[in-house]
């Protein structure tokens, strides 16, 4: 078992220590070496079934961008005498994933990236002694854990469906694209995107025309270009919006509609916290140095999972703090503000713990816009024109 | 009579341009691989010339006969004679160079290499990489102090200025800044530093003395959001009366009052204003606006804007030569 000189196991002898330092000279900044622990915390994943020979599965998700913001973190900690250390824990598809949570809550972590589905991430935030500690979800997408079942230990990283697609319908609204044909794969997930783009379409005055569900009943790859113009025959709409978050089909929607329309959603124009064709504000730095580090394109998991140790990184340098108390408290203040390569400050919202962040809208080769767009006003921040607003949750 | 005449012109001519006071302004076009040669007086662009892969910062040699030009594609600094406009040589500037900056006597140039967090020091004659010197996350900003004291080098991701000694070449203190430092720049007393914070919208006055900082100037523009303002290019006149500063997609240059340390007023350029040149005797500022592919001309006796002037895509840097 691993404490750590700062952990709560060791906080006596620690405030004593301050107690006397402080006393000695009042007001003075007890700096001095710093370590900082993060643990980060994810299940293997089983790989899809393969769709296309274009895009491999990618197994290491996430902490390829972890360990790029720890390498910054480091860098800057060269000049602040603070050491930042990553621990990885992988559970095995098969392996416990509560007891090993368990094991790393035990072990003294207080500051977690987690990287799990829904279902696990539940269980994981739920269970009593991470009540102290702080997770960074760096892989949910949730409406539910940002509405009704939040978690007070939890921040969320990437973009909820709300945020999306809200940066979706602002978009359309701008083109003026306002009858909307919704096409529903068929798992879970999908049901879940489709209630946030009725959600959104409400939002922001878009009707939706039409609702159908694409039932796998052929193999789309060789008989999309019979099924879908029958499929969409038969209703006037400006857009369709495909919810198909698996990427079953809706790659196969373009080009093949009744009407010639164009596709957005899930597949078509996207919207997402990265993108490998996102190169303003500072973006192209990134995507170089996370290329030459990991030898791919940075994904959605790796962006947020760089973003939570910056966090992190940013809350300890100017607080001069390792514990997940601390590192809260000044990631709430108003002092906290992120870089994140969008040309914005990017900060908490604090009745949710989800990032405030500009939404990438994307085509596959290009950038298409950024959301919020220009002119979606907010009395505080234009960014909560994206998602669950203060007054929409019941979190606090 | 016909010679007469013809006499009278030339000194027309002659009292022309001197009135005028002839200078040539020099603008990189980061898009274009090229370099605008602009007559500010005339209000006109001269000529295109063809350089390396994306040009970014540029500078004039002490002696005016030179110009720096990062070619960050090309991980070099080309040198151009400021007269035939021909490529005379070339310095060794480390991987992708973006900004640098020159000491006092003109001998030796420092540069930021973003991606690979180091600044490296070129002896300029010798045309040689003198040193590299480890700084934070991506190394942008960079200035030495006109009494040749100090190299500050702003590293925007690590959001500090580091502050390097001009005898030993090594970091001698870290002050840590707001988010995202970009752009910084001395007083010519060389006690203060300016330093822009583009996420936070800030500009921040450090006491070079004591390396900390002394104030810090939010900028507010009427009808637009704090998030559009992200300030960037930074300048202050030799008597240390005035402050200006690029604002970028805002849209414009805040003239900030150098004595109380107020901003006085926002004057509206181009789109996605980034970086400023004085005229050679300081009675203009020059800006370049990425978006827009055009440089604002403004007149600081009257702190107006007078001409925007077409120059190509992706205006960068700039600088005036008389």
């Amino acid at each position: 078992m691993v404490k750590f000189p700062n952990s709560p196991f060791f906080v006596l002898p620690g405030l004593l220590l301050a107690g006397l330092m402080l006393s000695g000279f009042p007001g003075v900044c007890i700096a001095g070496h710093l370590e900082i622990q993060i643990a980060y915390f994810t299940q293997q994943k089983k790989p899809p079934p393969p769709l296309s020979n274009l895009d491999p599965f990618v197994a290491d998700k996430g902490i390829q961008g972890a360990l790029l913001a720890i390498e910054d973190n480091n860098t800057t900690g060269r000049f602040t005498d603070q050491k930042f250390n990553l621990h990885e824990v992988v559970v095995p598809i098969d392996g416990d994933v509560v007891a090993s949570f368990r094991k790393v809550l035990k072990d003294g972590y207080q500051l977690i990236i987690v990287n799990l589905d829904v279902a696990p991430f539940k269980q994981v935030a739920g269970i009593p002694e991470a009540e102290r500690v702080l997770l960074f979800d760096i892989a949910t997408r949730d409406d539910e854990l940002r509405r009704t079942a939040c978690f007070a230990n939890t921040l969320h990283l990437l973009p909820s469906r709300a945020m999306r697609a809200d940066a979706l319908a602002q978009y359309m609204l701008k083109k003026r694209w306002r009858e909307w044909f919704l096409v529903i794969g068929p798992n879970q997930q999908d049901k879940l995107f489709a209630a946030a783009v009725k959600r959104s379409a409400k939002r922001f005055g878009m009707n939706i025309v039409a609702e159908k569900t694409w039932r796998h009943t052929h193999d789309a790859r060789r008989t999309a270009q019979s099924e879908v113009p029958v499929f969409t025959q038969g209703v006037d709409y400006d857009v369709l919006v495909v919810a198909d978050e698996a990427g079953l089909f809706g790659e196969y929607l373009t080009y093949r509609t009744w009407k010639p329309r164009p596709v957005i959603g899930t597949q078509g124009l996207v919207a997402t916290s990265w993108h490998r064709a996102h190169e303003q504000w500072g973006a192209v730095q990134i995507q170089n140095r996370f290329m030459e580090r990991a030898g791919r394109w940075m994904e959605e998991e790796d962006y947020s999972a760089y973003l939570a140790i910056r966090s992190i990184g940013e809350a300890a340098t100017r607080s001069h703090a390792n514990d997940s108390a601390a590192i809260r408290k000044f990631i709430f203040s108003s002092d906290f503000a992120l870089q994140g390569y969008k040309g914005r400050p990017l900060t908490y919202r604090s009745w949710n713990g989800q990032l405030r962040q500009p939404v990438l809208l994307a085509a596959a080769r290009s950038m298409v816009s950024v959301a919020p767009l220009e002119g979606f006003l907010h009395p505080s921040n234009e960014l909560d024109s994206l998602g669950f607003d203060r007054s929409e949750t019941t979190c606090q | 009579m016909k010679i007469n005449l013809r006499i009278k012109y030339l000194l027309v001519m002659v009292l022309c341009s001197v009135a005028a006071r002839a200078e040539t302004v020099f603008v990189t076009l980061e898009k274009d691989n090229a370099l605008a040669v602009v007559d500010p007086n005339a209000g006109k662009l001269l000529q295109t010339i063809a350089i390396g892969q994306r040009p970014r910062g540029i500078a004039l040699s002490k002696d005016n006969q030179y110009l720096y030009i990062a070619t960050s594609d090309d991980d070099s600094i080309i040198i151009i004679d400021a007269d035939t406009y021909t490529q005379v040589g070339r310095l060794p500037s480390g991987e992708d160079p973006e900004t640098f900056a020159l000491d006092p006597a003109g001998k030796l140039l420092f540069v930021s290499n973003e991606d690979d967090n180091q600044v490296s020091v070129v002896d300029v004659a010798g045309k040689k990489l003198l040193k590299t010197i480890a700084v934070g996350v991506e190394p942008e900003g960079i200035a030495v102090s006109p009494d040749n004291r100090w190299i500050v080098s702003a590293s925007e991701t690590t959001n500090m200025i580091h502050w390097i000694a001009a005898d030993s070449l090594t970091i001698t203190d870290n002050t840590l800044v707001d988010p995202r430092p970009r752009a910084a720049a001395f007083t010519a007393d060389s006690r203060q530093l300016w330093v822009t914070s583009e996420i936070a919208g800030t500009l921040l006055i450090l006491d070079v003395e004591s390396r900390q900082i002394s104030k810090r100037i939010h900028f507010r523009v009427p009808g637009l959001t704090p998030d559009r303002i992200q300030p960037v290019g930074v300048l202050i006149d030799r008597e240390r009366r005035w402050g200006y500063v690029a604002l970028g997609p805002a849209n414009r240059v805040a003239v900030v009052d150098a004595k109380t340390l107020e901003v006085e007023k926002y004057l509206l350029v181009g789109q996605r204003v980034w970086n400023l040149a004085f005229s050679p005797d300081q009675s203009r500022l020059y800006t370049t606006n990425g978006v827009s592919n055009d440089i604002s001309i403004i007149d600081l006796r009257e702190h107006k804007v007078t001409k925007s002037l077409k120059v190509g895509r992706f205006p960068w840097g700039v600088v005036a030569r008389p």
